[in-house]
């Protein structure tokens, strides 16, 4: 049962990025192009609702079901490790159509092809492990 | 009902789950990133022998490799039991702009051009999906996070740097679509 929770929070979140078309890369395209709304939509609900239950957590100080406080990491403060990392993201994600999280939703969808794209996508995270410490932050 | 589950769901539909799943992993101790996995992953293959950012505890992460192997299973079921077959129904302008580059219009969920086995071997193909994940794997750990970690949960907590972060996401984005993928197909 301790496990299994998550799991099922991964199902929801599989499921509903597949009934909502998010994991597909013509969605994506269609984002980058500015061309719907569809893609802002889904971002766009789920920051203002997260906005507002992160507001009420932190307000109320709310506990998670073990009884302890729901922490808030901030995050440290650079520009140019968020507009070059990110920017490197972006490159990659306009190319597969998938970020991390749909990358394996499409295997659940039997798009075989994807695990070239992860396995890329663990060599990139090796070599930023492996050269971190000569890049900027 | 069954017919509305097999339909394409709307945006706020997924907005709400998304938000929900979000506010579920805080009340189970937890916080919403995935791209924390590949990470997790690389250390549980062994890359901590080698490369120290690999050498932590990587079994205080497996709640996260689980959301995981619950996140294949929802395509899934999607796919085998909850999908209608339709194609996913983009704009009539993103049609025209794909098709100029050779893309043809959706049949399913991805073009057939990118995601077919015989598409991802041709030299090319394979290039596109590798080093496309691996731009996605370097640079979610260069700025610390991927959409869900960023854009999600960083945006929610109003951090700035997520923010930057989302903004660097749309300058990659902008680059891809309208310079290389000119320059690909």
């Amino acid at each position: 049962m301790k496990s299994i929770k998550f799991i099922i929070a991964g199902i929801l979140f599989g499921i509903v990025m597949s009934k909502s078309e998010a994991i597909s890369w013509y969605r994506i395209q269609e984002m980058f192009r500015f061309q719907d709304f569809h893609m802002y939509g889904i971002i766009g609900t789920a920051v203002v609702l997260g906005t507002i239950a992160t507001l009420v957590i932190k307000k109320f100080n709310l506990r998670d079901f073990q009884g302890n406080p729901i922490v808030f990491t901030p995050k440290e403060m650079s520009v140019p490790r968020y507009i070059i990392g990110g920017t490197i993201f972006g490159l990659g994600w306009a190319l597969t159509g998938a970020c991390p999280g749909p990358m394996f939703v499409n295997v659940g969808f039997s798009y075989w092809a994807i695990f070239i794209a992860i396995g890329g996508a663990l060599a990139g995270t090796y070599l930023y492990g492996a050269i971190k410490d000569k890049l900027p932050h | 009902m069954l017919e509305f589950i097999s339909q394409p769901w709307p945006w706020y539909t997924s907005g709400i789950v998304i938000a929900f799943v979000m506010v579920l992993l805080l009340f189970f101790g937890k916080s919403f990133g995935f791209s924390a996995n590949l990470r997790t992953i690389c250390s549980a293959c062994g890359a901590g022998k080698s490369v120290k950012f690999f050498d932590f505890d990587w079994r205080s992460q497996s709640w996260n490799l689980l959301f995981l192997v619950g996140a294949i299973i929802g395509g899934f079921i999607s796919a085998e039991f909850l999908s209608s077959g339709e194609p996913v129904q983009i704009s009539q302008a993103t049609i025209q702009d794909l098709q100029q580059l050779g893309i043809s219009a959706p049949d399913g969920m991805q073009p057939t051009e990118i995601f077919s086995l015989s598409a991802a071997f041709t030299l090319k193909g394979f290039l596109i999906l590798l080093l496309g994940g691996f731009a996605i794997g370097f640079g979610a750990r260069y700025a610390g996070g991927c959409t869900s970690g960023h854009a999600i949960s960083g945006i929610s907590n109003l951090q700035l740097p997520s923010l930057i972060a989302v903004i660097g996401f749309f300058i990659g984005g902008l680059i891809t679509t309208y310079v290389l993928l000119p320059l690909i197909f």
